[in-house]
């Protein structure tokens, strides 16, 4: 076995004063930390296999648990911190690539958390959305530049695949496979109620789905898992995912221990096969190639539904974009780099990308620059994740966002960022049965409902504040926005005026 | 009349119904002085097979067979909530060999108890449902 240079990063603390041994702890934890010990008649715990996802904390009836980091310290170093050090230790051990899973957790500048929001004071009115009406509904797709009428000179409104969005936050793709069946119906039972959308990932369209077809969107990838026909005509708009914020450039790999029949069939792969989606789509190396997709999907839906392409916020992003705008696609999806995933490579998770602020910010206006923002409505997602955000995203210039971690901590997900081990003990994140049944959609929809409910009170209550009476209104107004301990570039690319200007 | 419902479908075993049934008839308001290093009464049973696993406890049938089994008269339907008035209980198990859910037990002061909703303790509504973590117990009418 050699020596283990890992000391558990966690401590379990119990308070044995308040345990009953009910033994709920040991019950839920698929991780088996904790146990019954019959000699001593009480529970202990073997902290090394905790991943910190507070399963037996919240389900403790008597509060008698609770997790601590542990005080266990290497000689302090500044350069050869604490979990530089233990990565080395870990690929001497195994040689393998590190695996992570969520958005990242380093200590990136957060540029939503340096912009302020204006509001109205004196010389113009606020407006109380509890008394004046107050819109939140908004249209994706390509909008007509031009004015066109018909001949009696009646204007011609009719505009082709637009998806209409009751509330501007959608939830952005998660294949079955990564997540749950319990976790997807969650997700779909919320947008049909919500008025918004759901996205089904790269991983094809549960049979049980369809029903939820008019507030899907359907994803096709490079791995083109579980593509066929009736999948691209079920939903309301197609994407087609050329990158992700979390691992840039590179595919995915759902192992074969997670293909059981439903996602076999779903996907349309042998089971227990791997899923690998390659890191390019291999008939995409330019954008006539994108463009070429974009038709064929459009022309398998009988040019009925917009086609969103999603890329990840990278260098030249603005360039991409502008291609991307002139390929076709109706809506561009940009996902920043601290969006999450159910695995990837550490090193490319917490390296490749840009934050999603500066990536939507440099589209936007290279897009209205060319005259093309028409072309296409811009999504953004990668960690939105308050209603302050939705509406700095929506003031730099998007039309909507996309949220998945916020939607997931709001099914019970506690960020433990162990997806990729498929022992998600809150039934997200897993395949077991077992796991799996521990979401209950009814419980998750509710959930989501409620917390897309509130972000819409917040966004009404802070466009009032600012005057503004509608999202439309409110979109690419960056006059409505200051920044805060920004420096000169940033600003510049942010196109904002730093607060006190 | 509501009543309690379980679905297998969701119930994840994880036997918290006992626990908070145990605490919300024992009349101690602390939970940890309620039940740690006692043998807990719950009026609820989860029953465990594999992977499956459901809470039983008392069904409040329309045609009670403990009622007519009960040898003292102890066992009454009150608005159809079926109630054990403990001070007349001889014991005898009779309503045990009659009752096909297994719904009622010994308590612990050597009479008999079973689940009376919640109605006769302080909680309001029963507490399984309350404690279950995954909505498999409901209380509602049907």
């Amino acid at each position: 076995m050699g020596i283990n240079y890992l000391y558990p990063p966690f401590e379990i603390i119990r308070n044995q004063d308040r345990c009953i041994a009910c033994r709920v702890c040991e019950r839920q934890c698929a991780n088996l930390v904790h146990h019954y010990d019959e000699d001593k008649k009480r529970m202990t715990a073997d902290e090394s296999l905790c991943v910190n996802c507070h399963r037996c904390v919240s389900l403790c009836p008597t509060r008698a648990l609770k997790i601590v980091k542990t005080d266990h310290t290497f000689k302090e170093n500044a350069n050869w911190k604490t979990e530089v050090i233990e990565d080395i230790y870990r690929q001497a051990q195994s040689g393998g690539v590190l695996l992570a899973s969520m958005g990242t957790p380093k200590e990136y500048p957060v540029y939503w958390d340096k912009m302020l929001i204006n509001a109205s004071q004196v010389t113009n009115p606020s407006i109380d959305p509890l008394r004046e009406p107050m819109e939140t509904r908004t249209y994706l797709g390509k909008k007509s530049a031009k004015i066109t009428r018909d001949g009696e000179g009646r204007i011609i409104t009719s505009t082709t695949g637009q998806l209409k969005l009751d509330i501007p936050i959608m939830f952005s793709a998660m294949s079955y496979g990564s997540i749950s069946y319990n976790a997807h119906k969650s997700l779909a039972m919320a947008a049909s109620e919500l008025g918004t959308f759901y996205n089904t990932g790269e991983g094809g369209l549960h049979k049980d789905f369809y029903q939820y077809g008019k507030n899907t969107i359907v994803q096709v990838a490079s791995g083109r898992f579980g593509v066929h026909p009736e999948y691209l005509n079920a939903g309301a708009a197609i994407e087609i995912k050329m990158g992700q914020g979390a691992k840039p450039g590179i595919g995915g790999h759902l192992p074969g221990s997670k293909i059981g029949e439903d996602i076999s069939a779903t996907r349309m792969i042998p089971l227990h096969a791997d899923a690998i989606s390659p890191a390019p789509h291999h008939d995409i190396y330019s954008i006539e190639d994108l463009r070429q997709l974009v038709y064929a999907l459009k022309e398998a839906t009988r040019y009925t539904k917009p086609v969103i392409v999603k890329v990840a916020a990278v260098h030249n992003i603005s360039a991409i974009a502008s291609g991307i705008a002139r390929s076709g696609a109706d809506i561009i999806a940009i996902d920043g780099f601290r969006g999450g995933t159910g695995a990837a490579p550490a090193r490319i998770r917490d390296n490749v990308g840009i934050p999603i602020e500066l990536a939507l910010a440099s589209v936007d206006q290279r897009l209205r620059q060319e005259g093309i923002r028409g072309n296409v409505s811009l999504v953004v997602g990668g960690s939105i994740r308050s209603s302050s955000d939705v509406i700095k995203a929506i003031a730099l210039g998007a039309d909507a966002v996309y949220i998945a971690t916020s939607a997931l901590v709001a099914l019970g997900c506690h960020l433990c960022r162990t997806c990729h081990s498929g022992k998600c003990n809150w039934g997200i994140a897993t395949q077991n049965p077992e796991l799996v049944k521990r979401l209950n959609p009814e419980v998750g929809s509710q959930h989501l409902v409620n917390l897309l409910t509130a972000w819409n009170h917040e966004i009404k209550e802070m466009m009032g504040g600012m005057g503004i009476n509608s999202i439309e209104a409110l979109k690419g107004n960056r006059l409505m926005l200051r920044g805060i301990a920004l420096h000169e570039t940033e600003l510049k690319i942010l196109g904002i005026a730093h607060a006190g200007q | 009349m509501k009543r309690i419902y379980v679905n297998e479908m969701w119930c994840l075993g994880c036997h918290l119904c006992e626990y908070y049934c145990a605490y919300a008839n024992s009349g101690i308001q602390d939970m940890v002085k309620a039940l740690k290093d006692k043998q807990i009464q719950a009026r609820i049973t989860v029953e465990q097979r594999g992977t499956i696993s459901f809470a039983v406890n008392c069904r409040h049938c329309t045609e009670p067979l403990c009622i007519k089994s009960c040898i003292a008269g102890a066992i009454t339907s009150k608005d159809g909530v079926i109630v054990i008035d403990q001070s007349r209980c001889v014991l005898c198990y009779s309503c045990i060999m009659a009752c096909p859910y297994g719904a009622l037990m010994p308590a612990r002061e050597g009479v008999m108890q079973k689940c009376e909703l919640c109605t006769t303790n302080s909680q309001g509504q029963p507490a399984c449902i309350q404690g279950c973590p995954n909505k498999a117990i409901v209380f509602e009418e049907r």
